[in-house]
């Protein structure tokens, strides 16, 4: 499939369906963004798995942190790469040697890497790159709207609460395209070119 | 799979707003509150880390503002937008984010009056350095980059004088120099020019014009384009660095192509204050619903007053870009195809005294300083706003003894000429 552009049913489809996220390159550190993500789909309700070598064993947010996803004790439905690309293509192939296999590969936001998509789409996984799941999680539910941000999606039926607690909304809105952000689109493909080019930061 | 784009009408009345998810209210509600409660301290802890989207404090943020923020900023084409009290608040965020004492920007010197005072006197006691660049002369900008330069400032449509900026050459200039381009839209509202389109990074508002369009409420607002890295060169701390007031989050690396408006709000509207009132966030949004009309009917009106005006006997001169003949015609061809805004200058052949009588000849046009009103405005700005200045100085800021402004409104134009003709015929 195309990776430049998903549509918001596809990205949908996948955060209503997946229950474990095993987040790969996971940092305990509360000023990081693989922590932001991680307590935020926490505390939507996904099973939340810790992964990183140098904190195994550690307790953060409640949860355990394993050093490898095949020390997962537990059904991981989605892999959530929060490593540089060069590291994709070998975190999918021991995702593709856990049992049961999870169903979604996702690369953050400035993550990607066709090859790695490629192993795992042969493998009938589903595939997200450059996408971060909790501004796509906050965008689709209208969450990330109270920022001012631009959700790109427009509705006429009321916004669902999600049910646990005040000030969260549920994925099950109805919605239709908003407002597009094509500048910014062309200047993310730009970066990725870049980078690819060796020119980038490589952040 | 591709899903249709909404238009540009459907997104006016559209995006940000959805019914209300208690109550199934479907305008947008005015949330008239200063604070909101958490659910426990984990939840006041993730709020105030950033770690979740949400509402705190009306500073900081307020759902009816939101509404506001994001229908501006799907209009503009950006990522993110942030409202706040006024027009002038807009631009001191912005450039709060930008600035450290000593740097430099580069602002075309053909601006509103209000923002050539902003720069040449409020920002100096910050140490912020404005250097004048000619948009008529693209390459004085260029000249005008220096190594501390930090951003480059225009109008896509100048007020009062009809000036319309080269956006595109001027973006590439700011590409070249490393900086964001930061383009005030008010005159012209994404109706008529969105100028992310041609390269800019942050898009200003004042909505006191005419997205609120009815005169009753002043507001500004800033939109991200999402297109600036402000990391590249580390030469933004406030985006780039870790920051002390959030326990060291570095905001670009967290929030990615909306982390500017996001600074803007955690970083320069928190701790300087200027936020918007939701009653005046909710009257603008009602205006914005109507823009498309009211601005082709705006441009409409102020084309026909105009070409009736360059006809008239006793008028030297018109400086409307939507002319033929003007010379910014072309620009508005390529930037405003659609029309060339409602806000333009004409000079009387009776000079100043002929324009005091004017003024107060009108029936119908409302003397006063604002513009982009339901009603039509004038004001001679040489023995008003500008009276203050010298001749020699009045005519370089386009306010010369004979320069009259006008800011035609939505009446029937038919009226609009007819009271111009009866003020002039005893002017």
């Amino acid at each position: 499939m195309d990776h430049d552009s998903y549509s918001d049913t596809y990205i949908r489809g996948i955060l209503n369906t997946v229950k474990s996220i095993a987040m790969v390159g996971f940092s305990p550190k509360e000023n990081r963004p693989s922590y932001f993500a991680f307590k935020y789909l926490l505390e939507r309700g996904y099973t939340m798995i810790p992964i990183n070598p140098g904190q195994a064993g550690k307790q953060v947010l409640g949860r355990t942190v394993y050093a490898r996803l095949s020390d997962v004790p537990e059904p991981v439905d989605m892999v959530d790469i929060f490593r540089a690309p060069q590291f994709a293509v070998p975190i999918v192939q021991e995702a593709l040697t856990l049992q049961p296999r999870p169903q979604v590969i996702w690369m953050q936001l400035s993550v990607r890497n066709d090859e790695a998509a490629a192993l795992a789409e042969a493998a009938c996984l589903k595939v997200v790159m450059n996408r971060c799941p909790k501004i796509e999680y906050g965008r689709l539910s209208s969450e990330i709207s109270w920022m001012g941000v631009n959700s790109r999606t427009i509705s006429s039926k009321r916004a669902q609460l999600s049910g646990r607690g005040i000030q969260r909304l549920s994925l099950n809105r109805t919605t239709m395209s908003g407002g597009a952000t094509e500048a910014a689109q062309r200047a993310i493909a730009k970066e990725a070119a870049d980078r690819a080019a060796g020119e980038g930061d490589g952040r | 799979m591709t899903e249709r784009i909404p238009g540009f009408s459907t997104l006016a009345i559209h995006a940000g707003a959805q019914p209300d998810p208690t109550t199934g209210a479907r305008a947008t509600p005015i949330y008239q509150t200063t604070s909101f409660v958490f659910e426990d301290v984990d939840h006041a802890a993730s709020l105030f880390g950033l770690q979740t989207f949400g509402n705190i404090y009306t500073r900081i943020g307020n759902p009816t503002n939101a509404v506001l923020e994001e229908r501006v900023a799907a209009l503009e084409g950006g990522t993110a937008g942030l409202a706040v009290a006024s027009g002038h608040a807009a631009q001191v965020i912005v450039f709060h984010c930008l600035m450290q004492p000593g740097d430099e920007f580069v602002a075309a010197k053909k601006l509103y009056g209000g923002s050539i005072n902003q720069f040449n006197h409020a920002f100096k006691n910050f140490g912020w350095n404005v250097v004048w660049a000619d948009p008529d002369d693209v390459s004085s900008f260029e000249r005008a980059v220096s190594p501390k330069t930090k951003a480059i400032f225009i109008e896509s449509i100048a007020n009062p004088g009809g000036v319309i900026c080269d956006i595109e050459a001027i973006a590439k200039i700011a590409r070249g120099a490393g900086v964001p381009l930061i383009v005030d839209n008010t005159l012209a509202t994404p109706y008529l020019c969105k100028p992310i389109d041609y390269g800019a990074d942050v898009v200003v508002h004042s909505l006191t014009k005419f997205l609120g369009g009815h005169g009753n409420s002043i507001g500004g607002l800033i939109v991200d384009a999402g297109t600036f890295n402000w990391s590249r060169e580390g030469r933004y701390p406030m985006l780039s660095e870790p920051r002390p007031e959030y326990h060291g989050i570095v905001l670009h690396e967290t929030f990615g192509n909306f982390a500017f408006a996001i600074a803007c709000r955690v970083l320069s509207l928190r701790d300087m204050g200027p936020a918007l009132s939701p009653f005046n966030a909710f009257l603008i949004l009602t205006g914005i619903e109507t823009l498309p009309l009211r601005m082709q009917r705006h441009c409409d009106n102020a084309l026909t007053t105009a070409e009736w005006l360059a006809e008239h006997p006793k008028v030297a001169w018109v400086s409307y870009p939507g002319l033929a003949g003007d010379r910014y015609n072309s620009l508005a061809q390529k930037y405003c195809p659609s029309g060339a805004g409602s806000v333009f200058t004409f000079g009387l052949k009776g000079g100043y005294e002929a324009g005091v009588k004017l003024v107060s000849n009108v029936k119908l046009f409302s003397h006063l300083a604002n513009i982009g009103d339901t009603r039509s405005l004038i004001i001679h700005p040489a023995s008003t706003t500008h009276r203050q200045l010298s001749d020699a100085q009045k005519v370089q800021a386009g306010a010369g003894p004979d320069v009259v402004r006008l800011s035609i409104g939505l009446e029937d134009v038919e009226d609009i000429i007819g009271d111009l003709e009866d003020a002039l015929a005893t002017a």
